[in-house]
Parts: structure tokens; sequence; C-alpha cells
């Protein structure tokens, strides 16, 4: 059972700990709640329908569906990502200076949310697709439904749990810092998602390499360690990452940061001076 | 700006200039009863390598290895293609993450 429990957790955490920083991004935009919990239950739907479809999308392209198949899905979440932090270079100031106060325009927060509605809901796809045939496999293997019900329930409780932490600790930034703090995590998100895609994509033959690895740091940071997982998920850490993933990592942050700064409102005194 | 963009794009130039144009080798990697079949596969160092997965047991598998950088899930009863390398000679360990008390293997570039 704990080995099921275990599994179970690493699929779930990075789902939650995406969810913890997105619900906290979100903050202060009205309807959060509803449209967060759509995009998990439309996660859940989604990954078993995918988990049903494995097997054809895993034989599509040469037995390289599966790739073309994640890729795409981390592609859209980083673009929602990306989209979602320019969006809010735009709101921030308002919303820290108004404190507790709404944004003015409903349906512009409806947009964001729904973005990041979709964020959530690809990730719980992914990882949720993973779970559910893992699970499959251990009930057509003949373990009893109650062993495997209870560990998946274990596995899922620990990981929901470091995600509703992350949360809870991301809420105790003093509100001047906050939106800075949680753009900075969305953009190192959506840069790992980004090197993730990369990644997906050389697996697959579709992307060269390039140098591979650049780097090894799996002496000092281990991808298995609780740190280097950690780091995994919310800043795309890899101990042997290839030139490419490296390469698209830095596009993509590079390309958030310009369309943040782009889209910020000038400072109010240069407006009154103006 | 300006200077990131160019030192950006000088990185790009490197990367693909060291690109090796290194012809594909096939191997072929059968689970079986939760186990890799062989359990240690030679494949030529400095080459790309088309790994093919053939998984026979009706339940899914999830191919990983954190010193190759790869991770796939195998359905049960299909083939999977994974892309390796071009690897440095050395040991490189793979497992089942859904099984992996039994589904252990190492490929050995040389």
């Amino acid at each position: 059972m704990f080995g099921s429990a275990i599994i179970v957790f690493r699929e779930t955490l990075e789902a939650a700990l995406l969810l913890g920083i997105v619900a906290a991004a979100a903050r202060n935009i009205p309807g959060r709640d509803r449209w967060l919990l759509a995009g998990v239950l439309a996660g859940i739907l989604g990954s078993l329908v995918v988990a049903g479809l494995t097997g054809r999308i895993a034989e599509m392209a040469d037995g390289l569906g599966q790739e073309l198949f994640n890729a795409t899905i981390l592609g859209l979440a980083v673009l929602m990502l990306g989209w979602h932090n320019i969006w809010m270079a735009r709101h921030a100031q308002s919303m820290v200076s108004e404190a507790r106060a709404v944004i003015a325009d409903v349906a512009d927060g409806r947009r964001d949310l729904s973005a990041l509605a979709i964020v959530i809901a690809l990730a719980v796809l992914r990882e949720g697709s993973e779970t559910a045939l893992f699970l499959f496999g251990l009930a057509s293997g003949g373990q009893a439904p109650g062993q495997i019900v209870g560990g998946g329930a274990l596995g899922l409780a620990a990981g929901a749990a470091v995600g509703v932490a992350l949360y809870a600790g991301l809420l105790r930034i003093p509100v001047r810092h906050f939106f800075t703090v949680t753009a900075g995590l969305v953009l190192f998100l959506a840069a790992g998602m980004a090197g993730q895609m990369a990644r997906v994509l050389i697996q697959g033959d579709f992307l060269p390499a390039l140098a591979n690895p650049l780097w090894d740091t799996s002496s000092v940071l281990p991808m298995d360690s609780p740190a280097g997982t950690l780091l995994h998920v919310l800043a795309g850490y890899d101990a042997r990452p290839s030139g490419m993933q490296i390469l698209v990592y830095g596009a993509v942050l590079l390309l958030i940061l310009i369309g943040m700064r782009l889209v910020k409102p000038l400072p109010r005194r240069a407006v009154a001076m103006a | 700006m300006k200077i990131l963009s160019k030192a950006f794009l000088a990185l790009v130039a490197i990367l693909f200039a060291g690109a090796a144009l290194a012809a594909d080798v096939e191997v072929a990697l059968v689970i079986k009863d939760h186990r890799f079949i062989p359990a240690e596969i030679r494949v030529p160092a400095g080459k790309k390598v088309k790994v093919v997965v053939d998984n026979q047991d009706s339940t899914a598998e999830e191919f990983e290895s954190h010193e190759l950088n790869r991770e796939k899930v195998i359905p049960g009863t299909s083939k999977g293609t994974i892309f390796i390398g071009p690897l440095a000679p050395g040991k490189y360990p793979f497992f089942g993450e859904f099984h992996e008390k039994t589904a252990q293997g190492v490929f050995i570039a040389e």
C-alpha cells in the first residue's frame, strides 16, 4: 500500500504545488474558487479519458504520440502562465494599492481566471492520467481494491497537503511584496515547463539535444532528493539538462520578462509629471 | 536588452555548431513480468540510439532514467520509442517506476 501511496504522491505533488501557486497568484480576483475547482474537475475527467486512450496515443506517430501530446500540453500551459504574468504586470499595482479591493473590470478578471483554470486542468490531466494508468495496473495485477484505494487516497492527501502548505505560506507574505513573489514563481514555473517540453521533444527526436548534457549536478543535487524534486517542480531543475533545454528555458524566461516590462503602467509620479 | 539578445544568439550559434550528426542505431528492449529483457544493453558511445521498448505485460510501465534524463509511460501490450544519446562511455541505469523492485536495467555505452 505504501508503494502505491508514494507513486500517487509523486504524481500529485506537481499538480498540487502548481495549484497552490496559482491560487495564491489569483487571490483578490472574484470567482477564483469556482474557476480553479472547474479546472481541477475538468483535469480529472480528462485524465480518465487520456488514460483510456493511452494505448492509442502512444502508438501514434511511430510510438512517439505521447511525446507530441505531452509537449502540446506543456506548451499550452506555458502560454497560459506567460499570459497570466503579463496580464498581472498591468494589474498588480492597483491590487496592492487598493489592498483588498477587487478588480474593477470583472470580465477582464474572468479572462485571467479562465487561463489559470486551463493551466490547472492541463497539469491535473497530465499527472492524473499517469496515476490512473498506474492504479489500473495494480487493479489488473490482482491487488485488493481496498489497498489500491487506501494507498491512492493516502498519496493524494499527502500531495494535497504540500500544496495547501505552500499556499498558506505564500499568503503570509506581506501584500507589498506578494505579487512580486507570485509573479517570480509563475515565471520560473513557465520556464521550467518550457524546458520540460524541450526535453520531451528531444526524447522523441523532434529537436536536437545540442550539448548533452550541458552540465551534470547530479552528485551535488540529485533529481530524486527532496530538494531536487521540489526545485524540479517549481523551477524546472534538471541535474543533466541538454543545451536545447537551457536554450528554450532561457528564451521563454526572457520573452515573458519582456512582455511584463512592455505592459507595465508608468509609475504614478511619472504620469503626474507628464 | 540588445546585449542580452546578442549573447543569446551567440549561444544558439555555438550550441548548433556543436550538434553532431550521428547515424541512428536501433536497439530493442522487452518488458515481461515487470522485468527488462535484456537487463544489460551495450550501445555505441557518441551516437544517437533509438530504443524501441516492447511492453508485453498487460499493465503499463514507466521507463525512467535519471542518468539519461528520460521518462516515458509504455502502456500495456504496446510499443514505445525513446531516443537516447549521443552518450559518453559509461553506465546508464534505468528502471520501471511502476515496478521498481523488479524492473531494473542498464545501458553500457562503449
